[in-house]
């Protein structure tokens, strides 16, 4: 049986894969580095344009009663947030591409995958073409986080490698999962899904918390989370930004689709609980910077987990929060990209103390993100995902998990000043008072040049989270 | 259920505006003074100052273009009383799908309070402008802070909307984080630490008591909320609960006071001065406003807890002080048991009370505003705060000693200053509402004040009398005419309550009659 394909609601994917496909042609023939990388961002940027025109549409590859392919807003806005992630990291990536530590045209083609792969998870209808999303989206990273000329190659290779083995289990889980459920019930459409019932309740069952497990790696959940500050950590810094972004965004999109219509209650709110307390408390004893955004990143999975595990009435605070929490996360990696040299690891928190005396914008910014992550004014935009999280969770009559939540913003806070303190902290005194702290320690770190694209990201990222930070209804009304 | 009636027709008039531009000015104020470059540092300071003057203005005027006195006007509909009547009412939708809206209004009640912040925040900006702490961040950012401050307390005592009112809540936090941190004592990290992690627990069990209400009472517009119980027994206990510890970390109420010594003694002068003036009272507000206003059950329920901690706090606080070595943390703890006081009075949940309460919080903020300014000039010359070098100061600096003595005597609760009115009729509502508990309570009170008054007693005797040490011996006595332009209006402000108490008191019987369901 053929069946007409709705090709208008299939744009985003054709503009992403397109892009994937001119960098490739655009390394191979044209080989300058600017123009891969222009095409690149263009095609990210019309991915990201095409996937708001289209908005939503009647989908397409139908069977009676779903469809694989689903066009909704909540859909064209995640979409359009792969797309500038994408654009994003990629501006985060050219001082270093400038310098040849990796090679441009691979990272463009792998990067353009990447986001391919993240279009069709915000549009997928069924599980398999969920899971093939996310296995396009995460494939590509897995040469991403290791691929560096030079540097310190072993940390590189251990993170790829750590991250290539925990996926590729968190996959087979997954399949594993979606397998037993459709066994159990017949239905790979997420429209179709729905609890099975006789005897083959307990498979079904299993089969939701295999999926759930599965799914919950790609958001680094506790206890699935130990990938996740290794691989950061040893991944170059827009890659890591990557993987905390559009990667984790991934992830929250697919246990979103499964959890609204399968009764996942008790696994997620156990994995909620259990993702943001360790990882603030383990995030309370960190001394790299990377290692500590990585922590705090698993512990804000877990404030989306807390949404999530209300099923359905939970989604769409869970994307909200996901989104504003993607925008702030970004912010903060540009500002330590910023301060770092093109290259460079994230380095240790001491590395960056007094800089926000030294580069006074780029010390704001990160101030912002990091009390939007933490939930206080002036990051309006974090403050409002949290009242969003709570708020819902109230409403459904889950006060007690509310309250773990707001008792985790508690604790986070304190690792979150540490951090922002450090950047305006005097330096220490050298020996006896000879010379002036300040001078010394400004002449020890020059402040560094910031590329344009990175400050462009900057700008855009900044811009994007104080309006959502004053009109946060804005996101609400495209969400729903 | 239809609130309907009370959300009346536009909402934009002159009056209305003049509520925005309270919030307006200082955030403007803030951004102008970020962005000025470093080495007009001393300019940017001045119009830091010059912004907070605008505010100060702008926060004198609702009295004179509200519309007072109209309370009666919108009696009738499905209550036994007359709803909240704002003089000025501002009320525009925000994020609906928060049920966040931007509803701000000023009355009898708010209104002091409102002219306390903005005159505290101008005396602040100006001594900045003269006095940078050493050791600090650059002056202009401080005076940023101050004015950052000052929107999240203004938005706190005007908010009419509960979601709101926690949103302002929290904009304080980091700023005064920021202000210790940056420009405090040698201990400054960890004290500013621990007021951050202390203020931001309270605010979350706040966020979660709003949350409640405007879930289970469909509506966070607090003129519909108050003195119309649309929430069960049940929710207004849990709420009360919730909101009455969130409101006394910030009051702060014993035992959840230990942030506070610590913030005082490390903070700078300034920090000291609108914490002490504004912040704390943002506590005590939103105890009578939102607490006792939306959850009235609740608090009848937990009022004897309350006065029990509250009458706890006096003597504790006391106690402490006849101890202390230190003069800003004799300073900060001798709120605690002003702070007590103010407590008591709301425990009684009597108009007298509240009153006492309401007079309080605004004489509190003058005469420890005004201690603090003094503590930090005293410390600022001698390079010690330190009672045991701190001795004999009326010999070589007589006028600062005697405005010392003067402050503190108004603090003690001396009748005819502004300090004794509030303390006073706390004991008289005690006394007033009956029976053996009470009556234990306002004798136990009585004797905190009696305590106080030995304390600063025994402080005057060392600090300004006795032997002249050697520290005080090389301290120099002229005072700038900044530290004059920010003693001067506390201490006539200061006389001035204590004469005629009305100023404060004139126009909230009404929104309290409110509050408290009707039943004075």
């Amino acid at each position: 049986m053929s069946q007409s394909i709705d090709h208008f609601a299939l744009l985003p994917l054709y503009a992403a894969a397109g892009t994937a496909i001119l960098a490739f042609l655009a390394d191979l023939f044209v080989a300058k580095r600017a123009a891969t990388v222009a095409v690149t961002a263009l095609g990210a940027l019309a991915t990201a344009v095409l996937a708001l025109v289209v908005g939503p549409e009647a989908g397409t590859f139908c069977t009676t009663g779903a469809c694989s392919w689903v066009a909704t807003w909540p859909a064209a806005v995640t979409a359009a947030l792969f797309a500038a992630l994408t654009a994003g990291v990629l501006a985060l990536s050219v001082p270093a591409l400038r310098l040849g530590i990796a090679p441009a045209g691979e990272f463009c083609f792998l990067l353009a995958c990447s986001m391919t792969g993240g279009v069709v998870i915000a549009y997928a209808g069924d599980l398999i073409t969920l899971i093939v999303g996310l296995e396009t989206l995460t494939l590509p990273l897995y040469v991403l986080v290791g691929l560096r000329r030079s540097g310190p190659a072993g940390r590189a290779a251990a993170a790829s490698v750590t991250f290539f083995l925990i996926s590729i289990v968190s996959t087979a889980v997954t399949l594993l999962g979606a397998a037993l459920n459709y066994a159990a019930t017949g239905a790979v459409h997420l429209a179709l899904l729905h609890a099975a019932s006789g005897p083959f309740a307990p498979l079904a069952g299993v089969g939701v918390a295999l999926l759930v497990i599965g799914l919950a790696f790609k958001v680094a959940a506790v206890p699935l989370h130990a990938w996740a500050p290794a691989t950061y950590d040893g991944a170059p810094l827009p890659i890591a930004a990557y993987l905390s972004t559009a990667s984790k965004l991934g992830g929250v999109l697919a246990l979103a689709a499964v959890v609204s219509r399968v009764d996942a209650r008790a696994v997620t709110a156990v994995l909620a609980v259990l993702t943001m307390t360790i990882g603030n408390l383990v995030a309370l004893r960190q001394t790299r910077m990377v290692r500590l955004l990585a922590w705090s990143s698993i512990a804000q999975a877990g404030y989306v987990l807390a949404a999530l595990a209300l099923g359905a009435a939970g989604v769409p605070a869970a994307l909200a929060y996901a989104v504003l929490f993607m925008v702030l996360e970004f912010v903060a990696f540009t500002v330590v990209v910023a301060l770092r040299r093109p290259g460079a690891d994230g380095g240790a928190l001491l590395d960056h103390r007094g800089a926000g005396r030294r580069s006074p914008w780029l010390g704001a910014a990160l101030v912002l993100a990091l009390a939007g992550l933490a939930g206080l004014p002036p990051g309006l935009a974090g403050l409002f995902a949290k009242l969003s999280v709570v708020n819902v969770l109230v409403q459904q009559n889950w006060s007690w998990l509310a309250a773990v939540v707001v008792l985790n913003a508690v604790i986070a806070l304190a690792y979150y000043v540490r951090v922002a303190a450090s950047l305006y902290s005097l330096p220490p005194r050298i020996g006896r008072s000879v010379a002036d702290p300040v001078l010394v320690d400004a002449a020890l770190h020059p402040r560094l040049p910031v590329s344009r694209p990175v400050a462009a990201a900057l700008a855009v990222s900044v811009t994007v989270a104080v309006i959502l930070g004053f009109a946060p209804q804005l996101l609400f009304d495209a969400l729903t | 259920m239809n609130y309907d009636y009370l959300l009346t027709g536009p909402t934009w008039t002159t009056a209305s505006v003049l509520l925005l531009a309270l919030l307006v000015v200082p955030a403007l104020g803030a951004a102008v003074v970020a962005v000025l470059p470093a080495r007009r540092d001393r300019q940017a300071r001045i119009v830091a100052t010059g912004f907070a003057a605008v505010t100060f203005v702008l926060s004198l005027v609702p009295f004179f273009a509200g519309e007072r006195g109209q309370g009666w006007v919108a009696f009738g509909g499905p209550r036994d009383t007359a709803p909240l009547t704002p003089w000025v009412n501002l009320d525009l939708p925000w994020v609906p799908a928060l049920g966040l809206r931007f509803h701000l209004g000023i009355d009898g009640i708010s209104y002091p309070l409102v002219v306390l912040t903005g005159l505290l925040t101008l005396l602040c900006c100006a001594y900045t402008v003269r006095k940078v702490p050493k050791d600090g961040g650059p002056g202009r950012t401080l005076s940023a802070l101050l004015l950052i401050l000052e929107v999240g307390v203004l938005g706190t005592f005007l908010s009419l909307d509960l979601i709101l009112f926690f949103v302002f809540f929290e904009v304080v936090l980091l700023p005064m984080y920021a202000v210790i941190a940056g420009w405090g004592g040698s201990e400054r990290r960890a004290a500013a630490r621990k007021f951050v992690l202390y203020t931001l627990f309270g605010s979350v069990l706040l966020l979660l008591g709003v949350v409640l209400v405007v879930t289970k009472a469909g509506t966070g517009n607090l003129i519909a909320l108050t003195g119309a119980p649309g929430l069960t027994r049940t929710t207004q206990y849990v709420v009360f609960a919730l909101l009455a510890v969130a409101f006394a970390v910030k009051a702060p109420l014993w035992p959840l006071h230990t942030w506070l010594p610590d913030a005082h003694t490390e903070a700078p002068t300034v920090g000291s001065v609108i914490l002490a003036g504004v912040l704390l009272k943002m506590g005590t507000y939103g105890l009578i406003r939102v607490g006792v206003g939306v959850a009235p059950l609740g608090a009848e329920w937990a009022a004897p807890a309350l006065g029990i901690l509250a009458v706890i706090a006096i003597l504790a606080g006391s106690l402490i002080c006849l101890r202390q070595r230190e003069l800003k943390r004799l300073i900060a703890y001798s709120s605690v048991g002003h702070m007590g006081f103010v407590l008591l009075g709301i425990a009684t949940l009597t108009i007298t009370g509240l009153q006492a309460a309401l007079l309080g919080n605004v004489a509190h903020g003058l005469i420890t505003g005004l201690l603090f300014f003094l503590a930090g000039t005293i410390k600022d010359r001698a390079g010690t705060g330190s009672l045991d070098q701190l001795s004999g100061l009326r010999e070589t600096a007589p006028r600062l000693a005697g405005l010392f003595g003067f402050a503190a005597i108004a603090s003690l609760g001396l009748p005819g200053l502004a300090g004794f009115w509030g303390e006073a009729f706390a004991v008289v509502a005690a006394v007033r509402r009956g029976g053996p508990f009470w009556l234990t309570l306002a004798i136990l009170g009585a004797v905190g004040g009696a305590l106080t008054a030995a304390y600063f007693l025994r402080l005057l005797r060392r600090l300004t009398h006795g032997p002249t040490t050697p520290t005080v011996h090389a301290l120099r006595s002229s005072t700038a005419a900044v530290e004059w332009f920010a003693w001067t209006p506390l201490i006539l402000l200061t006389l001035a309550v204590g004469v005629i108490p009305a100023l404060v008191l004139a126009e909230t019987a009404l929104p309290l009659t409110t509050l408290l369901g009707g039943h004075p």
